[in-house]
Order: C-alpha cells, then sequence, then structure tokens
C-alpha cells in the first residue's frame, strides 16, 4: 500500500503577520518556518502509525514550494516517511497546488492521500477537495478518526454538531483534523536517518491557477478594553445589554 | 446568467447561515444586475417559497430523496450539472462542513475559481475581487477571480440577513442520479445542543476553571444566554471537555456577535480562532493576561465568584423584559 502524505510550509503560529511592497507580499523576514501544523500533527503522523501496523506500506511526502521548504521537509522526514519529493515551484494558488500534486499522484499510484483540513495561513481548506476531483476519487473531509482494515477505510468525519461515520473502498483523499493522530516529536534516530532519505526534487507541469492576490489588510486596531469592577457583574450585563445589545 | 445559492440543511431545517447567504447572493445579484436563485439538493419537509423574502425570486430543487445524505463527489456532479442547466455565473456556498467538502471539488470540477472563507461582497470596479481571512483572522487578503465562473463560500456570521419581502418560485430540476463508492454508515449529534460554528453567543472556558467538575458555572451562564460552549486547546487535550468545543488555531475557528472567555488566557493561538467575533468579553483573574488586549469588555476576578453573579444579573434582566 501507498500513501501520500501533503506537506505544506507555513509560518510558525506566533509569527507576526506583517506586509510588505504596498502590502501585496507577506513580510517573511526573520519568520520561523514549520510544517502545517493539520500536515504533521493529524495526516503525517496516521501514516506513520498505519506503517508502524504494517511495515510493507510506503509513505511519500509531497511539497510544492521552492527549496526554501527543504528545511521543514528534512523535519517530517525525521518524523516518519520513506521518501519526499518537491516540485520546485512556487505555489500561485489552491488549484494550481492542487493540480501539481494530482499530476504527479497520477491515477492509481497510491492508495491513499492525506492533506491538512487548512494551511494556517491561506486558510483556503481547499487543495484535498480539489485533489480529489481532479483524480475523480471520493473525499473526506475533517476527518477526525481513520481506521483500516484491508482496502477498507472507515473515518468518521466532523459535521454540524456531531459526527458522521464513513466507509470508504480506497483509494481516497482524506483531510485530517484533530483526533486523527497525536502529535509526535521526532527522536534522534529520526533526525539522523532522515538526512539519508531521499529528497526528489521535480519541475512543475503546466498548470492555470485560478485566483491572484492583489492586495493584503490587517484589521483595524481594537478600541481598547473597557473594564467592569469584578464586583459589579451587574454592570457588564448592562452594558452588553444597553451599549453592545448583544443580550 | 444567474448567481446561484447553495442552501444548506440538515434533519429538516435550513442552516441559519443559508440565511446569510441568500441575502449576500441577493446583493450580489444587484450588484451584477442579474437575478439570485437558490439551490436545494434532496427533499425537504416544507415549501420553501417564504425563503423569497431574502431577495431569491426562483428556488431550485433536485427532489433525489438519496441526496439528502450523499457525500461530496455526488454532490458535485449534482451542482456541477445545475450550474450548466441554469447558466449561473456565480455558485455560492457557506464556507461551513458541507461548503469545505463541496466548494474545492465543483472549483476544480467547472474550472471555476474559488475564493473561501470571504467576509464581504465582492468589489467589481476593477475584475472581481473577494475579501477574504487568511492568517486565521489574523489579515484579510483581496482576491482577485480569473475564471469565467467564479464560486465563493462566506464564512458564516459575516453577513447580516436582510429581509426584503417576496416569495420564491421552486422549480424541480431533472437531472439523472449520480451513485458513489461512499457510504455514510451513520451520524450522530449531540441533541439539543447549539452547533457552535453557528451560534450567536459563545461561552468558553479555559485552564482557569481548575477541572471538569466546575464546569457548571459556565455551564449556567450558557444556558441563561442561549449560548454555545466552547474551550481552550489544553482542556479538550486533557478531555475536561469534548474535542469539537476546542476553539483556536488547531481547532475550530468561529465568529459569534458575542465571545465570553473565562479562564483563558488568550494565547495568540488561541485568539486566532476566536479573533472574528463581534465583541469579546474577558474574565480573568491576572490584570496582565493576553486576552484583555483582544477584548471589548473585560473584568478583572475570580471566575468562580463573578460568573456565577453574572447570571444572576442576565435571570434578572430577562425577567424584567
Ligand atoms: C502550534 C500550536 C497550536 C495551538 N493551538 C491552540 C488552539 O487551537 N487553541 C487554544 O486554545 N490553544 C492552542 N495552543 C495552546 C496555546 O498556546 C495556549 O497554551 C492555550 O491556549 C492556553 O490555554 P488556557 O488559556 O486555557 O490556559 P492557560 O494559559 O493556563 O491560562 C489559564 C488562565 O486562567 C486564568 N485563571 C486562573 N484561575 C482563574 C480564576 N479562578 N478565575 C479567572 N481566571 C483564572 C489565568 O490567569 C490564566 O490567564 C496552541 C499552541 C501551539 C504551540
Amino acid at each position: 500500500m501507498n500513501i501520500l502524505v501533503c506537506i505544506s510550509k507555513t509560518p510558525d503560529t506566533t509569527a507576526k503577520v506583517a506586509f510588505k511592497d504596498k502590502n501585496t507580499k507577506f513580510a517573511s523576514e526573520g519568520v520561523q518556518w514549520i510544517i502545517n501544523p493539520y500536515d504533521e500533527w493529524y495526516g503525517l503522523v496516521r501514516a506513520i502509525e498505519l506503517k508502524e501496523k504494517d511495515p510493507s506500506i510506503i509513505i511519500h511526502l509531497i511539497t510544492v514550494a521552492g527549496a526554501d521548504a527543504d528545511p521543514i521537509i528534512r523535519k517530517a522526514l525525521a518524523l516518519g516517511g520513506d521518501e519526499a519529493f518537491r516540485i520546485n515551484v512556487d505555489s500561485q494558488d489552491s488549484y494550481y497546488v492542487a493540480a501539481q500534486v494530482a499530476a504527479f499522484a497520477g491515477q492509481g499510484r497510491y492508495d491513499l492521500l492525506f492533506t491538512g483540513r487548512e494551511t494556517i495561513d491561506y486558510n483556503g481548506s481547499s487543495i484535498g477537495g480539489m485533489l480529489a476531483e481532479l483524480l475523480q476519487l471520493p473525499y473526506i473531509s475533517l476527518a477526525t478518526q481513520f481506521e483500516l482494515s484491508g482496502t477498507i477505510a472507515t473515518v468518521k468525519r466532523e459535521i454540524e454538531g456531531g459526527e458522521e461515520t464513513d466507509q470508504v473502498s480506497l483509494p481516497c483523499v482524506v483531510s485530517c483534523q484533530k483526533g486523527v493522530a497525536e502529535q509526535r516529536i521526532p527522536n534522534m534516530k529520526g533526525i539522523m536517518g532522515a538526512r539519508t532519505k531521499p529528497l526528489k526534487v521535480l519541475e512543475a507541469v503546466a498548470a492555470e491557477s485560478m485566483t491572484s492576490i492583489v492586495s493584503f489588510e490587517l484589521p483595524p486596531a481594537k478600541a481598547g478594553v473597557k473594564l467592569v469592577p469584578a464586583d459589579q457583574p451587574e454592570e457588564l450585563v448592562r452594558l452588553l445589554h444597553e451599549e453592545a445589545k448583544l443580550i | 446568467m444567474p448567481v446561484l445559492i447553495y442552501i444548506d440543511h440538515a434533519d429538516g431545517h435550513i442552516k441559519k447561515s443559508s440565511y446569510e447567504l441568500l441575502s449576500y447572493g441577493a446583493g450580489l445579484a444587484e450588484l451584477l444586475g442579474t437575478s439570485a436563485e437558490g439551490i436545494i439538493l434532496g427533499t425537504f419537509p416544507e415549501d420553501l417559497s417564504a425563503l423569497g423574502k431574502y431577495g431569491v425570486r426562483k428556488i431550485h430543487q433536485v427532489s433525489q430523496g438519496h441526496l439528502n445524505e450523499s457525500d461530496s463527489q455526488v454532490l458535485t456532479q449534482v451542482l456541477s450539472e445545475a450550474v450548466k442547466q441554469t447558466g449561473a455565473q456565480v455558485m455560492l456556498f457557506t464556507n461551513n462542513i458541507t461548503g469545505k467538502a463541496i466548494a474545492p471539488r465543483l472549483s476544480a470540477r467547472l474550472k471555476a475559481g474559488l475564493v473561501s472563507g470571504a467576509v464581504a461582497l465582492p468589489d467589481i470596479s476593477d475584475g472581481f475581487v473577494v475579501r477574504k481571512n487568511v492568517f486565521s483572522g489574523k489579515a484579510f487578503a483581496n482576491v482577485k477571480v480569473q475564471t469565467e465562473i467564479k464560486i465563493i463560500s462566506l464564512n458564516p456570521n459575516s453577513f447580516q440577513p436582510k429581509e426584503v419581502g417576496g416569495t420564491a418560485e421552486m422549480v424541480e430540476l431533472f437531472l439523472s442520479p449520480v451513485s458513489s463508492n461512499l457510504k455514510i454508515v451513520s451520524t450522530e449529534k449531540a441533541s439539543g445542543e447549539i452547533p457552535l460554528s453557528e451560534a450567536e453567543i459563545v461561552v468558553s472556558g479555559g485552564r482557569g476553571l481548575k477541572g471538569p467538575e466546575n464546569w457548571g458555572i459556565l455551564l449556567d451562564l450558557a444556558k441563561e444566554l442561549g449560548a454555545a460552549t466552547a474551550c481552550s486547546r489544553p482542556v479538550a487535550d486533557a478531555h475536561w471537555r469534548p474535542h469539537h468545543e476546542h476553539v483556536g488555531q488547531t481547532g475550530l475557528a468561529i465568529a459569534p456577535n458575542l465571545y465570553i472567555a473565562i479562564g483563558i488566557s488568550g494565547a495568540i493561538q488561541h485568539l486566532a480562532g476566536v479573533n472574528r467575533s463581534k465583541t469579546i468579553v474577558v474574565i480573568n483573574k491576572d490584570p496582565e493576561a493576553p486576552f484583555f488586549k483582544a477584548a471589548d469588555y473585560g473584568i478583572v476576578g475570580d471566575a468562580f465568584e463573578v460568573v456565577p453573579k453574572i447570571t444572576e444579573a442576565v435571570k434578572k434582566l430577562k425577567s424584567a423584559h
């Protein structure tokens, strides 16, 4: 069985969000890059867990990015996975990235394709669905649990106010979130081993992008907090009722 | 070339966010000089012509029972046919669980550019530019859609529904049924709870509440306010509260009208999931807690003393009205 795990590089969760070039580009100077948490903690770790149960499973990692993504790919390989592929091109929009991954994955090369539920920078939540459509595969979004028995996957996914259980025969695409696996920290053996694992760089295929970012904006600053004394909670309720008109 | 609006429903209820979307669609149609039309997949127990009051003149329905419980592959094929039959130039979804499952698939199928997580009507003065949330609510991006057909998924609670009156004509769309090899085995719903993503008021607790046995004061307040409940990540990790209540960068991102944070420090990753809330109230005993910087109202005090008093005051207010 072959599993493809999609990996994206995102700014660290505490990174300062600022823009440059007349607010057309993210100011990445001094920013720490991490593996998108949804890709790392859930998709990648679940794939590793499946391989621990069945060592014949092969895990490939893929990212669509320039060479500056190599450190985070090495980090992903330190957690697990057999081989990584980087499509050497800056991502343009979700569709462009999905088209690159779909061209790489081809028809029938992978039994299971994992993505994270979204990236924490562009919050698109789109790559998994687009990839599934391009490959004409079932897509289970926002998975919270993933079990495999032979070639049948049983997947729990979030629905409004609850959970749904789906059964699907492989191949399929799954976008992963909390619950699918528990976060891991790479150990020394993994880190050393990652150095010799293959990281292949491939050229991009021709694909269109359908959207482009014209500019960024920061939200207006908050006016500042209005503090209510702790012994007058009824004053808070009055403000919420009369001033904010919320209750 | 109408604007086509996806009406999301489950268990015989139209989702509240769909009313917002109908109004958004009506506003967009006006901007483009075209008509706004709804589309509903599957059967529904009531006549929906009254939804015309949000400004839609026509609602297409594909009354095939199996569509009430179908996966994204089937729904996408059906919607793709519907877009072709109606000649829609823009297709609208709510950026909720359903929208996240279908909109990207439809985008790839129709080669229609998608903006997910939109927060405002497009600016059509120079092309078609939609503002969306990025960096987990810390910024906005203005995204230009270059394709002929466009897809927008609107964040819940970012557009005020507006009733303009009128009724909609119901039209049956006849499409050939499609099948999939995904089977929905079961669905479980916490009954009687307000889904977090739809809630107008959310009361949320953090590690400051010390343990699951202390959640009563928070639940009482939530009940009095008709609010949904949420929690910080360590609270869900420690299994004090169910995982689906976890909000933040790695949990659910929400944008209620009112978010009340009790005993939550306001770490940047927590704020990322709640900073789009219209009004934020923070109750924390530490005056230096970072959450106060993101708050509109605050009380510096012990939650165990303050929260029951707030609940009492809400009760009093309600009985006075
Ligand atoms: C990559 C990454 C992703 C993350 N994602 C998320 C996420 O999605 N969501 C999330 O919430 N966190 C997330 N975190 C964790 C986050 O950094 C914080 O650790 C977490 O939000 C803290 O939770 P807390 O506020 O409940 O607890 P604490 O930080 O321990 O704060 C407890 C607060 O309660 C107050 N308090 C204590 N006693 C009382 C009392 N009696 N009355 C009133 N106040 C009291 C204290 O003053 C304190 O401010 C993430 C972290 C990382 C690194």
